[in-house]
């Protein structure tokens, strides 16, 4: 773009405000041309989107709806079903716990896998690129493969623990209303630990060597210097991590679907895949909408949470 | 197109194969007619090439070219609600029958009788699978059911007669289990195909569908419960669906299983495996077996071309007819609608015949709810789940899922 032009050719006005004046509503409509597709791609892939689902959960939404495009305006009846089915305690309960559990066994194995692998060892590089391995799986895959290894019956965990006489009856991970939970977390886990190390060790790789050093010259080595320098250096990093983990964990659906579609009796239903579930096997889009704008809500809390706590580490 | 666009187009289509398996089945090999018909169908990678010759064969019979498109049927609902809301629904569509009452509702079909469709000589269970307010909106050519499939070799051994009441099955099924090994096999999942899989147990006690808090209805699940209480049957029959339970079986981890007719290719196809099939036993000597009616019809959507519509429902009777009905039913392990195609069938193959038996009386699931069927759907495998995984009694259980 040429910047050399300040003679208006209609006017001739050569005078420097009237230069400036234009050249400054040349820039912002610059501006908003360069901001123009990201906008647009906001507003049809996430507003039209979210917006849609909002009417939605007003609406008795059914198949109906997708050949004469008549949606009755119900108010907020989707809202009366859902908050009166008796699953609906059920889901919020198992959504916490799920989300919970997850966070605080990824981060904790994120963060101590980032503290071993920030130590120089042989075949460093090698091990730490092994652990992105379940981040590369499709998740589909690996929780089927899941699926198959928690097998009550043929399971290989089952066998294994029973070889080394660690339980003498099979233990039934999936088929047992009051451990599939525990399951599914332990899976959930086990995916989330990539992303942990990943962000962690790179917060880690940030703090300046030479703070440990003079640490140590006072005398603070191993968990004192953990609690002193490294936790606090680590801390905006650490927010992130655990805001992200928060929204990310929520809104999983698939490796419930693949472990148990939400069964045994709705043990592992969380508020996404009881959406899912409305949506897409009652075909009750309405319902199925007012469970996911709840979830949306919820996310959005955090999301804010994550803005303000991203700020902050900016600002540090 | 430039090379990132190209790998993501790859990407995508790899995924859709996965999908839709074997596309290329249809395909215009002779332009003798002016109408080019679409087809949608659910057909898996085996099945497809013995419909599509089915399709193309009637299409030249009535001088139309027709092109069938195979997907999914886990994701077909979904493809046909995408494909109503833009209008882009195609000639002949393939529902399976529990969903037509759904789209029919919508006002998607067009009743089969407008196209000279009535199902003359199709038994009352087909027909009413495929009927919604007093309207033939899918025709199914074959259909199925359940039966209960045993290990012939492990009952031989055992000194055990296939089992045809409860008490039978009870037994036979404790006297079966043995290490590495549960007597029965069956699918409670928490899916569409657990309620499937209760419902022989549940109508044959005399429940229905509109009344679940009935003693019928609880005895049926009391019974169920029991096998997988007293360790007949594996406590994962809550995950399993169908096709897990028969690789259990082919598997020899289960000597008896609830499946259907779909599976005696694979099970045929299975070294050393000596199995045959009975009707599922019933609550007491002498009542009557009433299984659900399974297969897949053949609908005509509202495309608002009368030629075509018209074109669409000669190919749809020619496909329905008699003897492509006795070559999908052999081919795919499954029994010709027509009661006589039926007869001829069970007289071929003594494997059909104990289908052909129950599903002469078998019912429909949509006949009593019609469009209400999803909702008590999910009830039965909901109230199931919890008394199996014993987080409620059999009579509780019916209420607690409610809702």
């Amino acid at each position: 773009m040429s910047t050399t032009v300040a003679v208006d050719p209609a006017t001739g006005d050569l005078s420097p405000q009237g230069a400036r004046k234009r050249a400054r509503r040349r820039e912002s409509t610059a501006q908003w041309l360069f901001l123009a597709p990201a906008l647009v791609y906001v507003i049809v892939f996430f507003g039209y989107p979210v917006g849609k689902n909002f009417v939605m959960a007003f609406q008795d939404y059914s198949t109906r709806t997708f050949f004469t495009g008549e949606a009755p305006w119900v108010g907020f009846d989707n809202y009366v079903e859902v908050f009166s089915s008796n699953i609906f305690g059920m889901t919020v309960t198992n959504t916490v716990l799920f989300t919970v559990g997850s966070i605080i066994g990824q981060f904790g194995i994120g963060l101590a896998f980032a503290l071993f692998f920030k130590r120089k060892f042989p075949l460093n590089n090698v091990m730490r690129s092994m652990l992105l391995l379940p981040w590369l799986l499709p998740v589909i895959a690996s929780t089927s493969v899941w699926k198959w290894i928690l097998d009550q019956d043929s399971g290989v965990l089952n066998q294994v623990l029973q070889a080394l006489n660690l339980t003498s009856s099979p233990i039934p991970w999936l088929a047992d209303p009051d451990i599939a939970l525990v399951s599914v977390v332990l899976v959930n886990v086990w995916l989330g630990i990539p992303f942990n190390v990943t962000l962690l060790y790179s917060g880690l790789q940030d703090i300046p060597e030479e703070l440990y050093e003079a640490a140590s010259l006072d005398g603070a080595t191993g968990l004192k210097a953990f609690r002193h320098i490294t936790w606090p250096s680590l801390r905006p990093v650490v927010n992130v991590v655990l805001v992200l983990g928060v929204i990310y964990t929520l809104k999983v659906l698939d490796i419930i679907l693949g472990l148990t579609r939400g069964g045994p009796a709705n043990s592992t239903q969380t508020l996404a895949t009881d959406s899912y579930h409305r949506s897409f096997q009652e075909f009750s889009f309405g319902t199925g909408a007012a469970v996911s704008n709840i979830l949306i809500v919820v996310s959005l809390v955090f999301a804010l949470i994550y803005l303000r706590v991203n700020r902050r580490a900016v600002d540090e | 197109m430039n090379r990132s666009r190209m790998i993501s187009l790859g990407a995508t289509a790899g995924l859709a194969a996965l999908a839709l398996t074997a596309c290329a089945g249809g395909g215009s090999s002779s332009d003798s007619g002016d109408i080019a018909l679409t087809l949608t169908d659910t057909m898996s990678e085996s099945s497809a090439p013995i419909y599509d010759e089915i399709y193309q064969a009637c299409a030249a019979e009535i001088g139309v070219t027709v092109t069938s498109n195979h997907v999914a049927g886990s994701g077909l609902i979904a493809t046909v609600l995408q494909q109503a809301s833009s209008k882009t629904l195609p000639d002949v569509l393939m529902l399976d029958n529990p969903d037509v009452q759904q789209i029919a509702a919508s006002g998607a079909l067009s009743p089969l009788a407008d196209h000279g469709i009535t199902g003359n000589g199709f038994p009352e269970g087909v027909l009413s699978a495929g009927t919604y307010e007093g309207d033939l909106y899918g025709i199914a050519p074959i259909v199925n059911s359940l039966g209960l499939f045993y290990n012939a070799d492990l009952l031989a051994e055992a000194g055990i007669e296939p089992p045809t009441t409860w008490d039978e099955l009870s037994a036979a099924a404790a006297a079966l289990t043995a290490e590495g090994r549960y007597g029965i096999a069956f699918s409670a999942a928490n899916s569409f195909e657990g309620t499937w899989q209760f419902l022989p147990f549940l109508w044959s006690n005399g429940a229905d569908e509109d009344d679940l808090t009935s003693d019928e209805a609880a005895g049926a699940l009391a019974f169920v419960d029991s096998l997988v209480a007293d360790g007949s049957a594996s406590a994962s029959v809550v995950g399993w669906s169908q096709n897990d339970v028969n690789d259990q079986f082919i598997a020899g981890k289960a000597a008896m299983m609830i499946n259907g007719p779909w599976n005696m290719p694979s099970l045929t196809a299975a070294e050393g495996l000596n199995f045959d099939s009975v009707p599922i036993p019933v609550p007491n000597a002498g009542d009557d077996v009433v299984a659900p009616l399974g297969g897949e019809t053949f609908t005509i959507p509202q495309t608002g071309d009368k030629d075509r519509m018209a074109a669409a429902g000669k190919l749809v009777a020619c496909v329905v007819k008699g003897e492509n009905q006795l070559t999908m039913a052999t081919r795919r392990g499954a029994v010709p609608s027509d009661s006589a195609m039926a007869e001829q069938a069970a007289t071929e193959n003594p494997l059909v015949a104990a289908f052909a038996e129950t599903v002469q009386t078998a019912r429909s699931r949509t006949a009593l709810l019609g469009e209400d069927w999803p909702a008590a759907a999910t009830q039965i495998y909901t109230a199931v789940q919890l008394a199996l995984t014993d987080k409620s009694t059999p009579e509780e259980a019916w209420a607690q899922a409610a809702g």
